[in-house]
């Protein structure tokens, strides 16, 4: 039992397979892939093992702290940025092994002619929060 | 701003909750034993809890169990009745079973069986084990679990459909359910459930329904670690080093009780796995101060677990184990004869070693890589800590 993040990224990982930029997709092959990924996470959740997802937007600001009593500063965003997520899901599992067998799951959808994607995905597994027996 | 989310009406003491849980897997058995299939047996059950906690403060039962039963068979009643009228088959539920002979604690010990069945996964068992045998709602389970409450009702209900054409009766392997049982006691506590003092409940109960050495040995390896767990953390959640642990946080009861339970198993002479865990952490519990700790007989123990088992992580916990009884280097030594530097906690173990052996600098670049692989958060800090305090020395020297 562990819960793994995987990350889609806008930018920043290895060229996927099928890679056409979604706005040059029919349609069609939006709509088709969205249904996959929807039909994805209920199939995680009958399974038990679904825990969150959400989808973010491609641009971001930097923020920090600039001293007691002045306003935020915020920057970017940047262009350059090597990384970009563009979405996570929480998965709660048994193994790694299915960890893998699910990212390679949603890294299939279909993109462009129909065809999947082969999407590279970020697969991060949790620090736990339970202290085990270490002693 | 949001309000908090309010917690789900409990008017029930937490005493009386407690006995409504213990009364879980006695009455389902009566109820499977009366006929019912498992999985709407036990939806059932979980009706009836619901209710009694509605119901009970202001009308407590005069025998909570028979109340249960009576409530519980008639919500499996119902719930049959409803599919039955669908299917157009009343006449099978219309007859009233026997209530057959009286639940004893061979019903609970099937129910354990059957819920940490080989068919389920880990995670499938724990969480069919907590439901049926705990009587904790789904909704805690997922709370503890740190999982929406929907994955986890399809968790359960696809671990009852797994198990729902296994034979109630027929006896399973006491090591399934006690690996289960270990798995909830190891998840500590998150939220408002104490799943470690769950699994001790669950694990006594066990213990009293069969009697078995290891039954005894995991139930008395999970008192030993319960009763030093007001020490093992500080204020702030951190990691606390067994050896500058305040022992007078220890609870000296729970530890007696863990170790009574224990020599009563030793005295079997049917050595296994968690009795000699147990006896390791009754090595710790007893010794007045961390410099008292009898090491060499700590070694010995980690032999036997070594020769039961044979894991790396035994032999790994036993290099830590010879550094304290023969020194540093023995520790490095057997450390290093174990070969298998990609395991978890390798390196902090050997960080360990080679600080006690006066290589601060060894020590602190190990103690940076083992925070970096570390898998717990709170082990994570624990490590970056450690390896801050020794730059902070080498820094100081140089």
């Amino acid at each position: 039992m562990a819960k793994y993040l995987l990350l889609k990224h806008y930018r920043g990982a290895p060229a996927a397979v099928n890679d056409v930029p979604m706005e040059e997709w029919t349609p069609e092959e939006i709509s088709a892939h969205m249904q996959y990924m929807r039909d994805f996470a209920n199939r995680l959740v009958k399974t038990g093992e679904f825990v969150g997802e959400e989808a973010l937007t491609p641009e971001g600001t930097f923020v920090r702290y600039d001293g007691e009593g002045r306003p935020p500063v915020t920057d970017g965003p940047f262009a350059e940025t090597k990384d970009l997520i563009a979405g996570w899901m929480i998965i709660d599992v048994d193994t790694y092994e299915r960890a893998l067998e699910l990212a390679a799951e949603l890294s299939a959808a279909p993109g462009a002619g129909g065809r999947p994607i082969h999407e590279w995905l970020e697969l991060r597994p949790f620090l736990g929060k339970s202290l085990l027996i270490t002693e | 701003m949001t309000p908090p989310p309010t917690p789900p009406p409990s008017p029930l003491p937490a005493g009386d909750e407690l006995v409504l849980r213990t009364l879980t897997p006695a009455v389902l058995a009566v109820l499977v034993r009366r006929g019912a299939d498992f999985a709407a047996a036990e939806d059932a059950v979980q009706d009836a809890l619901v209710e009694a906690v509605r119901a009970w403060p202001k009308d407590p039962p005069r025998d909570p169990k028979a109340w249960l039963i009576t409530v519980a068979w008639r919500k499996f009643l119902d719930a049959a009745r409803s599919e039955a009228a669908r299917r157009r088959r009343e006449e099978l539920v219309e007859e009233q079973p026997e209530a057959g002979p009286a639940p004893g604690v061979d019903d609970t010990l099937q129910l354990y069986f059957l819920c940490a069945h080989p068919s389920l996964t880990p995670s499938s068992a724990v969480a069919l084990t907590l439901r049926a045998v705990g009587g904790l709602t789904t909704r805690q389970i997922a709370a503890a679990y740190l999982v929406p409450e929907a994955t986890m009702a399809q968790r359960i209900s696809r671990a009852k459909k797994t198990v729902s054409g296994i034979r109630f009766d027929r006896p399973g392997d006491v090591a399934t359910v006690l690996r289960v049982l270990y798995l909830v006691f190891n998840e500590g506590y998150s939220g408002d459930i104490d799943l470690a003092a769950e699994a001790i409940r669950l694990t006594r109960q066990l213990a009293a329904a069969v009697d078995h050495p290891e039954v005894a040995g995991l139930l008395a390896l999970m008192l030993l670690h319960h009763a030093r767990r007001a020490g093992r953390t500080s204020a702030d959640g951190a990691i606390v080093p067994l050896a500058e642990q305040d022992r007078s946080l220890w609870d000296t009861t729970m530890i007696a009780e863990g170790v009574g339970i224990l020599q009563a198993a030793l005295a079997r002479d049917e050595l296994g796995e968690f009795q000699a865990q147990a006896a390791i952490a009754a090595l710790h519990a007893d010794a007045p101060t961390a410099d008292e700790t009898d090491w060499v007989q700590i070694v010995e123990w980690y032999d036997e677990l070594t020769r039961l088992t044979d894991s790396p992580v035994v032999r790994l916990n036993r290099a830590v184990a010879v550094g304290e009884a023969d020194g540093p280097r023995a520790g490095l030594a057997a450390l290093a004869a174990l070969d298998d530097t990609g395991l978890p906690r390798y390196a902090a173990v050997s960080a360990y070693l080679h600080e006690r052996d006066g290589d601060t600098a060894t020590a602190a670049r190990l103690y940076a890589e083992a925070a970096r692989k570390a898998t717990h958060l709170a082990e994570r800090d624990h490590l970056t800590r450690q390896a801050a305090r020794l730059n902070a020395r080498l820094k100081e020297g140089s």
